[in-house]
């Protein structure tokens, strides 16, 4: 579960060619290590593999180097389970005596760790940001690159009352994350919520729920139902003859991972999020060509985050002027820097979550035939999150 | 009512991988984790196949005698050595075996979950009661479901070599020392265990992503199944595959319902999922205090 030999030796190599020529002593040179959490076995093993090559071509753009920094990337597998990824934060702290710890797709994984690891550095969300992080437990050295969970529902709140929904069936699944969107869901839609079902995590048929659903005859369907779960939600409501019916609107749940796999039976779906492939921004649209130059397939928000994270670092590395052990002028950096982002805007909240904007999205199908997701409008700018009030944060 | 068919339909589901597993729990004293991973194999192979040929038909055929083979060969190779230890050494050997299937299974198909459709004709809706359509294909599986299971039971209860299983499975040694040739019988056995969840790993292919690991989840409801059934009983499998496929869905679709008549709002609704989920496992806690051995019971003595 370990790259970096591979990665040391090439950076060493490029390191002993150019020190000379640079004329800076490689014993004053500090050594980055970063460990990455995300998910690469069991059925969420995709969504994975969108963030680990987003982290290699975000590594590839910055020519090895983190912060201008020799840099060995430590990857590490939680199985999406909550246990394993506190193993493997452990591990990278303790063995591998990480300065960094970043990735995490799963709130359930981030509560787990964030503890442990909050006490001895930073931790950097790619993904997850579960509402109590945002809130009274917000932690000094926690930084979410990604959003708050409720924010992105909050959008879609927000689009579907504009829109005219009067009443919806809410369908999530039954832990933090979970929870956590539907909570800001609810405070922005202005219609009612006939229904909110719980389901279990990692859940693969959902006849049941689709049944309750005609039941209820309610106006429109919101789910959030990220990776997998997305996959046969959506391909079983296509079966059961809903779509016609009850128009379905989700958050994380119809993205690059899930496209591929569901098709046309998600053409016309809209969404909310904080990155679409067609941000016409400068960085976007690098980041996006060179992906799909190197890998092959269109990435997705996990990616774009992941890459987003690297870049944040880079940046507040070389501001706070390469020193990994100052951890105060790291922090500073942290929440001030202007990195280049993929999503054009991004500011910290005095919580550490971001203040950003949130975009409809609808899929539809390229020119080439790919099922992708297509900007359609803004819905917040600069929104920032719902908790930031209730955090104390030691100054 | 049309929740008590989604019931029936997880039922049957079920009992194609219950089956197996009772047998060869039943008369090989056997547990074998690794059945899961035989569903796995078959759904993979089915949806590889649709894929090329666009037929479903085809795929079906494929998959069948695959997932056979696989079975057959796991015996040969690995199972037949682990018959004579401990049960715990056969968990760890089938358990190795999961593993195995499933990182061979991300190294030839990749990581990402694959897609195929029903057959184009059971694409559709079939009105079950009116206002109520209902998806062709899963009414399709309660078909095949059921026709399996009258089919095993016919050659279950009707033939020799059912006559041989039953007396397998209600006495091993007594069975040996009266000239059954145990060991083919074995391979047998497990090799229609095998099909039969290759077989039920084709219907659920259509209806979840084809992905490693898919057939776990399924092979922990089929344990609850076999002991609530009463292990190495087909009948008590049936019985207690419909039972379980009920219970785990009606409680699903009602307890949180229930809940709120006598919670309030927000603690119904966090326990609700909650015990849903876990309804099943509290059934055969219930079941197993009042029957120790299940329902039906197959072994004497």
């Amino acid at each position: 579960m370990r790259r970096g030999t591979g990665f040391g030796i090439a950076i060493a190599g490029v390191l002993a060619a150019t020190a000379t020529a640079v004329a800076l002593p490689a014993a004053a040179q500090e050594k980055l290590k970063i460990g990455f959490i995300t998910t690469l076995s069991g059925p969420q093993g995709v969504i994975g593999k969108h963030m680990k090559d987003s982290l290699d071509l975000a590594m590839e753009h910055l020519g090895g180097k983190v912060g201008g920094l020799e840099t060995e990337v430590v990857i590490g597998d939680d199985q999406q389970k909550p246990d394993v990824g506190l193993d493997v934060a452990n591990k990278m702290l303790k063995s591998d005596r990480v300065q960094f710890v970043t990735g995490v797709i799963w709130s359930n994984v981030l509560m787990a760790i964030v503890g442990p690891v909050t006490r001895e550095t930073f931790l950097l969300s790619s993904n997850a940001g579960p509402s109590p992080l945002a809130g009274k437990e917000c932690h000094e050295n926690f930084f979410a690159v990604s959003w708050q969970n409720d924010q992105t529902p909050e959008a879609m709140g927000k689009y579907m009352s504009e829109a005219g929904v009067s009443d919806v069936y809410a369908i999530a699944p039954n832990y933090q994350a979970g929870k956590d969107m539907l909570t800001g869901f609810k405070r922005t839609f202005k219609g009612k919520v006939v229904e909110e079902m719980y389901v279990k995590l990692g859940q693969q048929d959902y006849q049941t729920e689709l049944t309750q659903v005609r039941a209820a005859n309610p106006k429109a369907v919101f789910v959030f139902l990220p990776g997998g779960m997305g996959i046969n939600f959506l391909k079983q409501y296509e079966q059961a003859g809903l779509r016609q019916q009850f128009p379905l609107y989700n958050v994380y749940t119809t993205d690059g991972t899930t496209l591929p796999a569901v098709k046309e039976a998600a053409l016309g779906v809209r969404s909310t999020q904080t990155w679409v492939a067609t941000l016409a921004n400068p960085v976007n649209r690098r980041y996006v060509e060179d992906f799909r130059k190197k890998f092959n397939y269109i990435p997705s928000f996990y990616g774009a985050q992941t890459y987003d994270t690297f870049m944040l670092l880079d940046a507040a590395l070389k501001k706070a002027g390469g020193k990994i052990s100052d951890k105060k002028a790291i922090r500073e950096a942290l929440r001030t820097v202007e990195a280049p982002n993929t999503r054009g805007s991004l500011k910290f909240n005095t919580n550490h979550f971001p203040i950003q904007n949130f975009y409809l999205q609808e899929v539809v199908q390229d020119t080439e035939g790919n099922f992708t997701l297509q900007v359609k409008g803004v819905v917040f700018s600069a929104h920032g999150d719902a908790y930031a009030k209730d955090c104390k944060m030691a100054p | 009512m049309v929740q008590t068919f989604n019931g029936l339909q997880l039922g049957v589901m079920l009992f194609l991988m219950a089956a197996g597993l009772t047998l060869v729990l039943g008369i090989m004293d056997f547990v074998n984790l690794a059945h899961g991973s035989l569903l796995m194999v078959g759904a993979y192979v089915a949806s590889t196949i649709t894929g090329w040929t666009g037929s479903f038909l085809l795929g079906l055929a494929a998959a069948l005698p695959a997932a056979f083979l696989a079975g057959v060969l796991l015996e040969v190779a690995v199972l037949r050595h682990f018959y004579d230890r401990g049960h715990l050494e056969q968990v760890l050997a089938t358990f190795g075996l999961i593993l195995f299937f499933n990182e061979a299974v991300r190294l030839i198909w990749g990581p990402a979950a694959l897609f195929f459709d029903p057959p184009s004709a059971l694409r559709g809706q079939v009105e079950i009661l009116p206002g109520a359509p209902y998806p062709a294909f899963r009414l399709a599986i309660i078909v095949v479901g059921l026709a399996v299971a009258l089919a095993l039971y016919l050659v279950i209860a009707r033939t020799r070599v059912g006559m041989r299983i039953r007396a397998g499975a209600s006495n091993r040694d007594i069975a040996q020392a009266l000239g059954l040739d145990i060991g083919r019988l074995f391979a047998v056995v497990f090799g229609a265990g095998a099909a039969l969840a290759g077989l039920a790993g084709v219907i659920l292919g259509p209806i979840t992503n084809v992905e490693p690991g898919m057939g776990d989840p399924v092979l922990i409801l089929a344990f609850v199944v076999i002991i609530i059934g009463g292990i190495g009983s087909v009948r008590g499998a049936f019985a207690a595959a419909l039972l379980v496929g009920l219970v785990d869905t009606l409680g699903r679709a009602f307890l949180p319902i229930l809940l709120r008549l006598v919670l309030n709002p927000s603690n119904a609704d966090a326990a609700g999922p909650a015990l849903a989920s876990m309804l099943i496992y509290l059934l055969m806690a219930a079941i197993l205090f009042f029957r120790p051995h299940g329902l039906f019971p197959a072994r004497t003595g």
